[in-house]
């Protein structure tokens, strides 16, 4: 069922969102649609955006569950700002979603959901497939999903409630003709899932599937199809990988290359216990979880497992950092490797638990009691996560300190195709233990790192005492006034030492010129892609995304200097710029967003376009 | 269930010396304190654990000063989260033998709900919890052990909250090791930690302790001099409940209800035989629930039963995975279930 280009129209790229009722698998059309696209290959990017209620009452706003997906014959990466098709399975879908379908674009909605009852659910006076202006605006392609899908399905043994169940596969199937993609991956997971446990399910879901292809095959003969061509990607093995999955096997990778065993302590909260859920399934790699009784606890079980010898890690989403800030206090008193992953999202308080944010980075670098400065690093992408979580653990070893790892959820829930690296290319850590055979000083340091160097439970004549008084720089308690300002002075150079391990930064675009957009974390995607546009077009202007917070980069002041101006885009109110312009005495210029969603390219772009035409 | 700790003897033999640190002892003169440190500093070397294998850790208060004066391995932690450091402690290396130092408003109060969890995973872990019913290092206080009225700086009209029972606390989250002793009696103490390390499982051990100064002469109407014969009972596994002098006094039931009986009057087989494995947790939640005003209180080991401890269902659960799947590759890691190749 290969696809010919006759009668398609070529596009360098294009998005598709699905919406509908959160139990209408919108879920897991989206991703279908992702893997069947990789295999194209295209380049992609995932974003799936669900409610924070698990089932909101059925139809209504509040319970619309949407996935998109961003898929390319060029490098990918962002999910994508409108979406050029729309999926809508009911009225609330259309109207939480219609706002951001690009004009023209192609509009899908299942006809047989919009009934008055539904229509009112979602806040409408009448039938907006009625209004004329919707069809003027874009191309509306009205399907009676249901309908078909009871007619497609009249042999199937299964209930009607079942049958109905079906209709996001008849979607599915409807948009990958209209995109030309191939059935057979999704033949091929239909058939994995259900066939032995449930054969008339899978029989249903692929009957439905070929149903809603082979209505546009039959039916549609007049209606705009789009080509997107075969991308040119770099030769090598591929995964698709989510921001949270990256950050569990970048923690494994990371301990099994220090020779440490791993042990991941965490307490279910939205957007990050998938990491915890990832690793209870890595139990034969020797990797311990504990679900603790509270976010509190969570860390403190962390942190005995390094006391131990392992390396602690836990993982949390904005409130849980607050609950833990205690116990991070603790590991910078007894410096103690750990680290500590945030899935942002929207606060303060319970917030906007499923939504994306970057507003807890004022949090990381001061969001303690005392002087407290621990290293920051924070995750640029999806598979980038990988990398951010493999170099926590490096520097929380090396350095004998707690790491903040900063993630979000953005980038923890969506996906894209990784490039498997190989395991030599994989920097070495290497920490060892104190040496048993000479005498043993707690907080004896490293003249280079200014770390201190641990002896654990089971070393025998090392044994020590650890704890959260201030201690001498032999460890003995200490309360002499003297000693606690070297202290506190020794732990902050310990920590402005990372610098030593930090890489040069990457730019895109020249070292020097008219303007420098500098963002942070999950915000790289959007910033790049902006920027590599303009410059295509000739315009003035660099990025870099700093993978390194706390301690800044030692060549990111000179890198500022070099341009008139600094744009830095966040989501937040301006937290990095309030460091920035601290820190480098630059008029930063900022640019925030605090709605939960991500910028989007042309969002970026405008500003720069508006600051280099002033 | 193999043991969770080597009992190889310690080479060489180890004596309380040195267990002791340089450390200054900072306890005000007169605190309960010091007879459990000298205690526990006899009770150790008798234990055949090596020393480097011993992890005491504390929270935070007068007791949990405790590690500084252990020449172990010790973490003084911070409030009332000793047990989540020591379950990450033991989950990562359960070979080691690691006590909690606590007390009653560490572990009662800040820490209550790490306790709770802490006993019921049954964590192969001795808590020693220190109840002298006031806030001693904050001056005065106080505590969630304080009985109602008690009048401190806080509470001036006398406090009105009830007091938790630190036995049936324990009982309540199912732990399998529940026992009390008194920090005026040395030989008990020894004979109850022993009693606390062998036991493969949580042990929770509740210690009388007299605060000197902000709190003194509490325990004096249970175990003074002139009260103990007849207002201490001195459990013994298979030893009828007697107490008074010349254990004239026994325990028996009426129905459900416990009652003290003259012995010489009592019938034959009456008296409650004292049967600490009992799997119900009837007998040790009256044992619990005993103390004056109408009974004496219980010390001695209280509960001990048999259940798998947390590390063991975790290195079960592990060495199942990797009979099943294998031990993890790099490959598998990093390539997971499902790849493509772009040549």
């Amino acid at each position: 069922m290969t696809p010919s280009t006759r009668g398609f129209r070529e596009m360098k790229a294009a998005v598709v969102r699905f919406a509908g009722d959160s139990g209408d698998g919108m879920q897991i059309v989206g991703e279908r649609f992702s893997d069947t696209s990789v295999t194209v290959p295209n380049a992609i990017a995932t974003f799936p955006d669900y409610p924070a209620e698990i089932r909101a009452p059925i139809g209504t706003i509040a319970g619309v569950s949407a996935f998109q997906v961003h898929f390319g014959s060029q490098t990918v990466l962002t999910p994508g700002d409108e979406p050029d098709t729309l999926v809508a399975m009911n009225p609330a879908a259309l109207a939480v979603h219609l706002y951001d379908l690009v004009e023209g674009g192609l509009l899908i909605v299942n006809s047989a959901a919009f009934t008055p009852e539904n229509l009112a659910m979602a806040g409408f006076a009448s039938n907006p497939l009625d209004d004329p202006s919707l069809k003027k605006k874009y191309d509306l392609m009205e399907i009676d999903i249901n309908g078909l899908v009871v007619e497609a399905l009249k042999d199937s043994p299964l209930t009607m409630r079942d049958k109905l169940r079906t209709k996001n596969f008849f979607a599915l199937g409807f948009t990958y003709w209209v995109y030309g993609r191939p059935l057979e991956p999704t033949i091929a997971y239909i058939t994995d899932k259900w066939e032995k446990k449930l054969p008339d399910v899978a029989v249903a879901n692929i009957r439905v599937l070929k149903a809603g292809y082979f209505l546009g095959e039959t039916t549609e003969v007049t209606r705009n199809r789009y080509m997107v061509a075969r991308a040119e990607v770099a030769p090598g093995t591929y995964r698709k990988i989510s921001g949270n999955e990256a950050i569990a096997l970048g923690l494994i990778a990371a301990a099994k290359k220090a020779g440490r065993e791993l042990l991941f302590s965490g307490y279910p909260i939205t957007p990050a216990s998938s990491i915890l859920e990832t690793l209870a399934g890595f139990k034969h790699f020797g990797i311990k979880t504990v679900q603790a009784e509270d976010e509190i606890a969570a860390i403190g079980v962390a942190i005995g497992a390094s006391f131990a010898g392992q390396i602690g890690v836990t993982g949390t989403s904005g409130p849980g950092m607050c609950l833990k800030s205690e116990f991070i206090g603790l590991a910078v008193s007894t410096e103690l490797p750990l680290v500590i992953v945030n899935v942002q999202r929207g606060g303060p308080s319970t917030g906007l638990p499923t939504k994306t944010e970057q507003s807890d980075l004022l949090e990381a670098f001061y969001g303690r009691h005392g002087e407290s400065p621990l290293p920051i690093v924070a995750a640029n992408s999806p598979s980038d996560c990988f990398r951010a979580a493999y170099e926590a653990v490096r520097i929380a070893l090396i350095y004998s300190t707690p790491v903040i790892l900063l993630s979000d959820g953005y980038l923890a829930n969506g996906s894209e195709p990784w490039k498997i690296p190989e395991e030599e290319s994989l920097r070495e850590i290497n920490k060892p233990f104190a040496d048993p055979s000479k005498p043993y000083l707690a907080f004896e340091r490293d003249p280079v790192t200014l770390a201190r160097t641990q002896a654990i439970p089971g070393q025998a004549g090392l044994e020590h005492r650890l704890g959260g008084l201030e201690k001498d720089t032999k460890g003995s308690i200490s309360y002499n006034s003297e000693n606690h300002e070297e202290m506190t002075r020794l732990r902050a150079a310990k920590v402005e030492a990372v610098t030593q391990i930090i890489p040069p930064l990457h730019v895109t675009g020249e070292k020097t010129g008219k303007l420098l957009v500098l963002g942070w974390g999950g915000t790289h995607g959007a910033i790049t892609s902006a920027v590599d546009a303009l410059r295509a077009e000739g315009f003035d202007v660099s990025s870099t995304n700093l993978r390194y917070l706390n301690p800044m980069p030692s060549d990111l002041g000179a890198l500022i200097k070099g341009f008139d101006q600094v744009l830095i885009p966040e989501l937040n109110s301006g937290q990095l710029s309030l460091l920035i312009r601290a820190r480098f005495l630059v008029d930063a210029i900022s640019m925030t967003k605090i709605q939960g969603r991500p910028f989007k390219v042309s969002e970026i772009r405008e500003r720069i376009l508006q600051l280099l035409n002033d | 269930m193999a043991s969770e700790i080597q009992n190889v003897p310690a080479v060489p033999e180890l004596n309380r010396k040195d267990f002791v640190t340089s450390n200054d002892v900072r306890w005000c003169p007169g605190c309960g304190d010091y007879a459990i440190l000298n205690s526990l500093q006899r009770t150790l070397p008798e234990l055949g654990v090596p020393r480097e294998k011993i992890v005491i850790i504390s929270g935070i208060g007068c007791s949990s000063r405790f590690p500084y004066y252990m020449n172990t391995y010790g973490f003084h932690t911070i409030h009332g989260r000793a047990p989540t450091v020591a379950t990450g402690v033991k989950v990562a290396n359960p070979d080691l033998s690691v006590w909690i130092v606590t007390g009653d408003g560490d572990g009662l109060s800040i820490g209550g709900n790490h306790l709770l969890h802490l006993l019921r995973r049954n964590l192969n872990v001795t808590v020693l919890l220190f109840n002298n019913r006031i806030y001693g290092l904050t001056k005065g206080q106080y505590s969630p052990t304080s009985p109602i009225g008690t009048r401190t700086k806080t509470t001036p009209s006398g406090s009105i909250d009830n007091p938790i029972n630190p036995l049936l606390f324990a009982l309540g989250a199912e732990a399998t090791f529940i026992a009390r002793t008194i920090d005026n009696n040395p030989k008990h103490m020894v004979e109850t930690f022993k009693a606390a390390h062998e036991h493969q499982g949580v042990s929770f051990v509740e210690i009388l302790q007299n605060c000197v100064i902000f709190n003194d002469s509490a325990w004096d109407p249970i175990y003074s001099k002139e009260n103990r014969e007849d207002h201490l009972l001195k459990l013994e596994a298979g030893q009828a409940l007697l107490f008074g002098k010349n254990n004239d006094k026994g325990i028996r039931l009426n129905g459900l209800v416990p009652e003290i009986v003259d012995v010489a009057s009592a019938a034959p087989g009456e008296i409650l035989i004292h049967q600490p494995d009992h799997q119900s947790p009837l007998h040790a939640q009256m044992l619990a629930s005993f103390g004056l005003p109408d009974f004496p209180t219980p010390i001695g080991v209280i509960r001990s039963i048999q259940r798998p401890t947390y590390s063991a269902l975790i290195s079960d659960q592990m060495e199942e995975a990797m009979a099943k799947k294998g031990t993890g590759s790099w490959k598998e890691l990093l390539h997971g279930s499902s790849t493509w190749t772009v040549e």
